[in-house]
């Protein structure tokens, strides 16, 4: 026993010697407060969030280069100032005034004005960003009457409503002197180290391992930023990004890196918490594509069938671990703005849904069939893969065969947004602050092929176009809010999807980690004011 | 040769549905139609697929590897960053399933049929049968997580600002987990093999001569047995090593080590063809020269090899 003591304790010895000896260099900064180490999935390829507006830039990107405004809980309109100090909109929705921030400079030490902001609307997300394109489709010229107010004009009436809800997502503002006169503002160099106005300065990017950014010691904001250094590892396997936060090697995981299976093990763990707050601005929604081309689905009495037969409630129990909610229609709880409960709703009626089948003219076969379908659950979560085994059971039970058909991501686009090689799909689409920023394309008819998350399944309402089309130039608030609430009501009646569960990410980390998840877009937002406790 | 490699690539992931741009777009959560079109345009996708293949064919004459889709970066700059993460993770990890199984295949084989034989027989299988992610999994829960001797993950420590020997200490430490949990597996294929041979030797006639010589037995295990079967090794060891420069996407991704499995599993994900078509020329490099390696152990190992073409 006492040699067992022994040369344990020289191999804890040894061992602890080396781990002193190659680690404590980060240990040591860690503990004063300095280095916060997060877990990071993916690497994008481009990473300027003026270009591409995504959450997985922004996880990034966000604390380097900033937008005019940032989603806020308690600010008005759900906004708060960053790089703007205010915004209104005209009468006659043709041109939008922004007041800057002063004394701001970029990474490199050049001030920050109007130019920069003319510069990035024109020339970087009208142009060449994947939903700027979208919300600045119309606009014409930025006047710059002094370097601290930009006035944005359009050439068609445009909803203000739409550019306000839209300001934290499409408004990252990049330096004019860094882009101008680059023969390919997407593909230039100055994108992999990116300069920005925001807390913190990018350093260095080593692929497939990590990123580092460093505090900006002249950033704006009093006081701010509080870390000295933010490192995301890059950590592909989501076992291992629980591992890693268990031994502290990270302090945080977001977007829900940490799967939903082990939050229940790891929020018992001490010194670790689980927040399920913070994503309420970047909504995900899980939804049943529908291919109308299909004869049976054309039928509203099947879509309504298949509708009932689905269990939200139990969807999400047992899927999501209770970390959703039951969707009532296309537009989430979560935009209350927007939301209006009082849609049609579907309630889970075994009976009601075989008699819906019955009705629309599909009996029950010798098999106990009434048709067969084929189901291609998207493959990006695994709440979608597992929703298609349920709803492959939920359909069995009022007598439709439905075969799943697994697809890797790339095949599942082709198939589903080009081929439409689908009957029913399950797609997790994003609410992004304004229905019509990505929300109205999964129903409008007109869109070509290929297009991803819009509406491939043939689907065409003239009413609903007309509404969606009529709100796109509607400049007027309360007008425009109320075409959107008959444009759920509609939706919710003639179901061209069907929407089961709304979903925002989890994030855990150490309760050294303070300030998380006080905004509605936490994880993609500058984190200036987050800071680690030792 | 390497032209049937090439426009295999090339054809098996044109036959895979969806393109790059279909990957991309999915990344960035959508675009619009015009969108769509110009990043087509951009990435060469509007030409046909043999077109794109003359395109790779002939710059890759010049030497010149291409551009990857995936990463907007040259494809060789992406490749010889992953490289010497692979070679030395694969390299330890090939080193210690031969050294620690020819090792225990020598004691296995001394005295086949004993109880060590058989104990280690049986380990070495079901260490064998293991998935390695699970392996991988357990060894970072126990020795990374619990006990906190080795690190869950990375190649080594985030902006250490380490140097020479230092830095390679810090790789080394890292690389204890990943490197175990794949050289584990492998050990049994060695330790098999080798007892095998010994069992084998034992029969031979120049076995029951060393015995009959009265040499001691440690030194016939040695010096005539263990030498005897360690030739099969070797072969088995050159096409290991080519199997396993191909990188290991799961332990890759366990330990998230930036290796060629994970870089591989990426191209294809992100339907890069010229990137999956590059980390193969490298890697069939790499395999030519395993395999001259191999040949000249041979002939320091077996004085038979080689010496046929010396004239008597």
């Amino acid at each position: 026993m006492s040699q067992f003591l022994l040369t344990r304790r020289a191999l804890l010895q040894s061992t602890t010697m080396l781990a002193a000896a190659t680690a404590l260099p980060w240990k040591a900064l860690a503990q004063s407060g300095g280095r916060l180490i997060v877990a990071a999935d993916s690497e994008p390829k481009n990473l300027n969030p003026a270009i591409v507006a995504s959450n997985g830039v922004f996880f990034v990107a966000s604390k380097v280069v900033e937008p005019l405004a940032e989603a806020s809980f308690d600010g008005k309109d759900g906004l708060a100032p960053r790089l703007a100090t205010s915004w209104e909109g005209s009468a006659d929705g043709l041109s939008v005034t922004f007041k800057l921030r002063e004394g701001v400079t970029w990474h490199d030490g050049k001030p920050f004005t109007s130019a920069d902001v003319a510069f990035s609307a024109l020339n970087v997300w009208k142009p060449l960003q994947n939903l700027g394109r979208l919300v600045f489709a119309n606009l014409e010229a930025v006047e710059t009457p002094d370097e601290h107010t930009a006035i944005f004009k359009f050439s068609k009436p445009t909803p203000f409503q739409l550019i306000r809800n839209a300001l934290p997502a499409v408004t990252a503002v990049v330096a004019r002197h860094v882009y101008e006169g680059s023969a390919d503002i997407a593909a230039d160099p100055a994108n992999a180290k990116l300069i920005g106005t925001g807390p913190f300065k990018f350093e260095e990017h080593r692929p497939g391992e990590y990123y580092r950014l460093a505090k900006n010691e002249n950033y704006w904001g009093e006081g701010q930023p509080k870390l000295d250094e933010i490192v995301y590892r890059v950590l592909p396997d989501r076992a291992a990004a629980a591992g890693a936060l268990e031994a502290d090697e990270i302090q945080l995981a977001a977007f829900s890196q940490v799967p939903l299976a082990d939050l229940d093990r790891i929020s018992k763990v001490e010194g670790i918490k689980v927040y399920s707050t913070g994503y309420e601005g970047l909504t995900y929604q899980l939804v049943v594509e529908i291919n109308h081309r299909r004869q049976e689905l054309a039928d509203l009495k099947v879509r309504q069938a298949i509708a009932h037969a689905i269990d939200k409630d139990f969807v999400v129990k047992t899927i999501f671990l209770g970390y959703a909610k039951p969707a009532t229609g296309i537009i989430p709880e979560n935009a209350p703005e927007f939301y209006d409960a009082s849609v049609p709703t579907y309630a889970f009626d075994v009976a009601k849904a075989n008699a819906l089948l019955d009705e629309a003219g599909y009996p029950r076969g010798a098999d106990g069939n009434r048709f067969s379908l084929k189901l291609l659950p998207a493959p990006y979560f695994a709440e979608t893969k597992q929703f298609g085994d349920y709803l492959r059971q939920a359909l069995a039970a009022v007598g439709i065969d439905a075969e799943i058909v697994n697809n890797d991501s790339a095949a599942h686009q082709k198939a589903v947004y080009t081929d439409h090689a689908f009957d029913l799909a399950i797609a997790p689409p994003v609410f992004r602050g304004d229905p019509a920023i990505s929300t109205t394309i999964l129903v409008r008819s007109g869109t070509p092929d290929g297009v991803p998350f819009s509406n491939q399944g043939g689907y065409k309402n003239e009413a609903l176009d007309q509404l969606i089309d009529k709100a796109n130039e509607t400049v007027d608030v309360a007008a425009r809010t109320e075409l959107f609430r008959q444009f759920q009501k509609l939706v919710a009646e003639d179901l061209p999807l069907i929407n089961v569960a709304e979903w925002g990410f989890i994030t855990v980390a150490r309760d050294s980690v303070k300030n998380v998840s006080n905004n509605p877009r936490w994880a993609v937002s500058n984190w200036a004011d987050t800071e680690l406790e030792s | 040769m390497l032209l049937i490699v090439i426009a295999g690539t090339f054809f098996l992931l044109e036959a895979a549905p969806g393109d790059a741009v279909d990957a991309y777009l999915l990344s960035i959560g959508g675009g619009d139609p015009a969108l769509v079109q110009s990043l087509r345009e951009s990435y060469g996708l509007d030409q046909s697929v043999f077109a794109r293949l003359w395109l790779y064919v002939t710059a890759l004459f010049r030497l010149d590897l291409g551009w990857s889709v995936v990463f907007g970066r040259p494809i060789l700059d992406v490749i010889l960053e992953r490289l010497p993460n692979t070679l030395w993770l694969m390299g330890s990890a090939v080193a210690l399933s031969f050294g620690l199984g020819s090792a225990l295949g020598i004691v296995s084989g001394a005295r086949p049929g004993s109880a060590t034989d058989r104990a280690l027989s049986i380990g070495s299988l079901a260490l064998y049968a293991v998935p390695s992610f699970w392996l991988g999994l357990v060894f970072s829960v126990v020795f990374a997580v619990q006990l906190r001797w080795f690190p869950t993950s990375g190649i080594e420590t985030i902006a250490s600002g380490k140097e020479g020997f230092a830095r390679a200490l810090d790789i080394a430490w890292h690389l204890v987990l990943p490197v175990a949990a794949l050289g584990f597996i492998y050990l049994a294929l060695f330790l098999r093999m080798m007892r095998a041979g010994m069992a084998e030797a034992w029969r031979q006639d120049f076995a029951l001569a060393a015995r009959a010589k009265g040499l001691r037995r440690h030194r016939i295990v040695v010096r005539h047995i263990a030498r005897n079967a360690l030739l099969p090794l070797v072969t088995m060891l050159g096409l290991q090593a080519a199997t396993m420069l191909g990188g290991s996407v799961v332990i890759e991704s366990v330990f998230a080590i930036p290796g060629f499995g994970r870089l591989a599993q990426e191209a294809v994900a992100g339907r890069d063809a010229p990137l999956l078509t590059g980390i193969i020329v490298v890697s069939a490099v790499l395999v030519i020269l395993v395999n001259l390696a191999v040949d000249i152990a041979y002939g320091l190992l077996d004085p038979r090899v080689g010496a046929a073409e010396v004239p008597t």
